[in-house]
This record gives structure tokens, sequence and C-alpha cells, in this order.
């Protein structure tokens, strides 16, 4: 993998998508679910020699990503990733998304069945902002979290330590971990991640069991 | 998008006929079109309108002394979703239609009658065959798009299966690369309607003795399944034609009253022979189970558009998604959307604007391969 978004990369893509695409390689074959306006697969395939498809719900950006030229499915994350056959992508993105959908455990298993290679974010809970707001009495808000808890998509929170723990129940084995400041940029440290990160991106593989399919 | 014409043009003649996929050859195919906006030099800015069942060539515009555009004026003109100052639009009658182009009421030139029953059976090939001829003739050397919907849909994915390289866009509309068997039912139906009709004749009409009620019987039930059912309950209710109820057996519902003259105005444009042979291909056209069906377009990708509505029962998201399925397990670079509308199957025809604004970013977003072309 590279060592960081070369600075064109970081200047057209947000710096959280500038990482995400750091870890996945050139000429993949790419699924990007909740991929909003496309920017991400219209980089990718424009700069990195990738293919691949889109799935969005939202109708302004499924217009966006149109626009913009990415092949793009009107699809719902958690009722039609059945869609897809098995391993055909050579990586699959879920990006920011992973609080939004009903059912994570079988979004994340539909994604290992469809690739072997798997990159989520999520913002994280654990955030010393959000603790704090919390001890003040208030549900968090910041820029990772900007919703009012009565108005918001997402419907899950987790911290990085109690996603990792999830992954791990799932088989999905963390690769690589790219912890993220509030603005998206990398942090410089892993260590204390979980306390100053406002988000994280992971790279995940299935862990191939004894006895399964694959 | 102001007057426009019909022209004819004789596209196959006995020293170049028409060879049939079924084996078959036609001595001379004359066919109707129309063409709305500019070739550019390069001939590469066309984009071809495939009709439905029932529509013609006259798709946008007006003709003289009409009061009714063409029947996606709403889609195509000036600014609109098929925008005619970018593109070279073409729209023609298809074979084995009834609005002048060749079909089974045509006077068969071997014998100087009407071909009637003798008229060979059609494939979803043969339309386009016939489609990339009048393509030729007119000047254009590239698709940069193929739209159609419903029966036009399954032509331009029976086109970009066969003859990928030829289209950078395929637009794919309330369609069915595979027709349910709930679909042919309602087909055979409106088929016994026509050949059960006593002036049917074996298809030999004998002067204005024409199968008019089969046929009418025949769209009225087909006009029934082009729409929901909430598009009925809120365009007639249970409310009575003539005010009062007048019990017995005519028309006395307003839904009966609109769906005889839905039977009664089809006949002045509609022929029931066409209806047939018609009706046919779309029942036998399967092409995904053909082997190799996908091999030219993986090696040539179309990018597709691939559109539903949630209330077409008819050709239903289901159909349009298993489009989606096939052509995206093929790596073939293919867009989905299903689009919200009350209307049922004959959303396709109406200015839903959503709908619109997909089919105009999806045409007009620059490509890398025209990109590469004009580069």
């Amino acid at each position: 993998m590279a060592d960081a978004p070369s600075r064109q990369v970081a200047d057209l893509l947000r710096p959280d998508l500038a990482h995400v695409a750091e870890l996945i390689p050139t000429g993949s074959r790419v699924l990007d679910l909740g991929c909003g306006p496309g920017t991400l697969l219209r980089h990718l395939i424009d700069e990195r020699g990738c293919s691949g498809t889109g799935v969005e719900h939202d109708p302004d950006m499924l217009l966006a990503a149109i626009a913009a030229g990415v092949p793009v499915l009107d699809l719902d994350l958690d009722a039609d990733l059945g869609e897809f056959a098995d391993k055909s992508y050579d990586v699959v993105v879920l990006s920011r998304t992973l609080q939004t959908v009903q059912r994570p455990s079988d979004v994340l298993a539909q994604m290992a069945r469809i690739s072997d290679r798997l990159v989520v974010s999520m913002p994280n809970f654990g955030l010393w902002r959000h603790r704090l707001r919390l001890l003040s009495g208030h549900m968090p808000q910041s820029r990772e979290l900007p919703f009012a808890w009565y108005d918001t998509p997402n419907l899950h929170h987790a911290t990085l330590v109690d996603l990792e723990r999830y992954f791990a129940t799932l088989g999905l084995e963390v690769e690589q971990r790219i912890p993220l400041t509030e603005a998206g940029r990398r942090l410089r440290t892993d260590r204390g991640a979980n306390l100053v990160a406002g988000a994280a991106i992971y790279l995940l593989r299935p862990v191939v069991t004894a006895g399964s399919d694959a | 998008m102001g007057l426009v014409e019909t022209r004819t043009a004789r596209l196959f003649t006995p020293d170049a006929p028409l060879e049939l996929s079924g084996g078959e050859r036609l001595d001379e195919v004359i066919v109707a079109y129309e063409t709305y906006g500019t070739l550019n030099d390069a001939g590469d800015n066309a984009v071809y309108i495939c009709h439905a069942l029932t529509g013609d060539a006259h798709a946008a515009g007006m003709h003289p002394g009409e009061r009714r555009p063409g029947w996606w004026d709403n889609l195509i003109g000036p600014g609109r979703a098929i925008d005619t100052d970018r593109w070279f639009v073409v729209s023609s009658n298809l074979l084995g239609g009834c609005q002048g182009t060749t079909g089974p009421s045509s006077i068969n030139p071997a014998t100087g009658e009407p071909y009637g029953l003798d008229f060979p059976l059609l494939d979803m090939s043969d339309f386009v065959t016939v489609h990339r001829r009048l393509g030729e003739h007119l000047g254009v050397r590239h698709w940069h798009a193929a739209v159609g919907g419903s029966l036009g849909g399954m032509q331009v994915l029976e086109w970009e299966l066969s003859h990928p390289e030829d289209l950078d866009r395929a637009v794919l509309i309330a369609s069915s690369s595979r027709l349910t068997a709930q679909n042919i039912a309602f087909s055979a139906v409106g088929r016994q309607a026509i050949m059960r009709d006593e002036h049917f004749n074996e298809g030999r009409f004998a002067g204005d003795r024409t199968p008019d009620v089969g046929l009418s019987i025949a769209r009225m039930m087909a006009h029934i399944t082009y729409m929901s059912e909430d598009a009925f309950t809120e365009k007639f209710g249970r409310s009575h034609q003539y005010g009062a109820p007048s019990r017995g057996f005519g028309v006395d519902f307003a839904v009966e009253s609109y769906l005889e003259h839905q039977g009664e105005s089809f006949l002045t444009r509609f022929d029931a022979l066409s209806y047939l042979y018609l009706t046919r291909v779309m029942d036998y056209f399967d092409p995904f189970s053909r082997p190799g069906a996908l091999t030219r377009l993986r090696q040539h990708p179309v990018s597709n558009l691939v559109i539903s509505f949630d209330t077409d029962w008819r050709f239903s998201t289901a159909q349009s998604r298993r489009i989606v399925r096939t052509l995206e397990s093929a790596r073939v670079p293919v867009t989905f959307r299903e689009i919200a509308s009350p209307w049922g199957h004959d959303s396709f025809l109406l200015p839903i604007e959503p709908y619109h604004a997909t089919i105009k970013a999806f045409l007009e977003y620059a490509g890398v391969r025209e990109a590469a072309r004009h580069g």
C-alpha cells in the first residue's frame, strides 16, 4: 500500500475517501455500497484503472452519480445485496454507511460473500469529545456525528473497540486500520485511537475457517 | 420542436433483400422514419428511438394539421431529456408494423396481394437488422445511444447483445429480457380475440371486413395491464359515465366507456395482423438463454441504463432487475433506477421529472469512450 495519498488525490477527494482509495489496488473491480455521488468510484476509474459499481438509494445522490458517469444501482443495502454473485468483486467498500443500515451483520456477511477484501469506515462514538458531551449530560454531536438524536440516519453507534470486537465475532479479520482525525486526515499514531479518532477505516478479510465453502 | 414529417426509405430490394433470422427473406422493405436534430460531421451523435408495441415513427414534434404531438414528445426535443440540440434522433416504425413500414398487411410483390399470414414470422434481431440499415442509409457511423420502452427496450437489448460495437449507451425502460407466463397469457388472449373474430378469415381480410371486434378487445384488455389499479381508481373510481347508474349490460361505469374508446380509437391506427406478429416476437424473446449470449457485449461493453416503475405490474421491477443482474454479473456497466410513479407500465410515456432527469444525466455525461474517440 502507498504510505499516503498523493497530494493531487488529496485535493480531488475528501480526505477520508483518499485514505479509502489507498486500500484499493490499482485495476480492481470495486463495489461501493452507499456510494453517494460516486466520487470515490469516479476517482478510481479515472486515476487508478479500476472498474466497478456503486449502490445508492438516495434520489439526489443517485442522480449525481449518474451525471458523473458512474454505474450505480438503486438498491436497498438491507434487502438487495443478494443480487451480487459470490466473489464477484475484488474490493467491496462500505464508507460511513454501516451505522445507517438496519442489520449490519447481514450486510457485512453479504460483503464477505461478494468479495474477500472489505473496506469499511465508521464514525467513532468513543471520541473524547463525544465522551465529554455525555458526561455533561448531552448526546454527542460533532463533525462526524452532526445529527440531532431525533433526526439522524445513524441507527447504530460504536466505539472503535466495540467495532473491532464485533468484526471478530463475524469472522472478519482486521488487516489494516487507518484512524482518522475529526477532519478526516490520518492520525499520526495509532495509539489511543479509540479516544482521539473521529472515525476509522478498516481493511477486513473474511477468516477462512476449516470446513467452510471457501 | 416544430413541424416534422414522416419519411420513407426503401432499405431492402430484390437485389439486396432482407434475410430474416428465421431463414426466410423479404424482397422489399420500406421503412417509415422521422429524424430530429442534426447529425454531426463525425456521424456519432445519433440516438435511436425504438418504439413499443403500438408506437410509430412519429415520436416527437407536430405533423401539419394535427393537434397532438408525437408519442414521446415530452422526452424528445430542444433542451429535453433527449436533447435535439445535441443529438440526432432517429425514430422508425418497426418491421412488421402498420404505420408505413413493411408488415403483414403490405402488398407482397410476388402476388400483388397483401401478405396476410404468408408474412414470415419475425424475430427481435430482424428489427435490429432493419434499424442498423436505416442508420447506414442516414449516414450514422456510431450510435451515442439506443433508447426504448417496453418492446422498444427489448430491441435495444437485442441490439447491444448482437452488435455492441454500434452503441455507446443503451437505455432500457420498463422492459424485459424474457416475458413471464402471465405476460404471454395476456398476449395469447389478445391474439385469440383477433383470430376468433368472424372476419379474421385466416388473415385474408375481404375489403373492409377486418377483425375489428377482436382487435379492439385485444387492445382493451392490454390497456388494463398498462395501468395500475390505483391509476384506474384515481381516474374513474366507480363513477358512472352518464351521472346516474343505468343498470344493464351496456356501458355504464366510466371505466367501461374509457376502455371502449381505447378499443375503438385503436382501430383507426392499428392492424390486427401486426398485433399478432409483433406480440409473438415478444413472447419468444429470451436472448440471455442463447449460448454465449453476452460474449460480444463483454468484448465491447455498452453502458446500460435500466429503469423500472414501482407500480408497473406488466413489466415489473423484477424483470428489469433480471436484466441488471445478468449484465452486472457479466461485468457490463449498468445503472439501474426504480422510479416511483402511480401510473403503472404507461409511466414510461409520461413526463415524470426524476425519470426524465435520469435519462438526461445518463445521456449527457462525458464518457471515456467518447473522450478517447474525440480526444
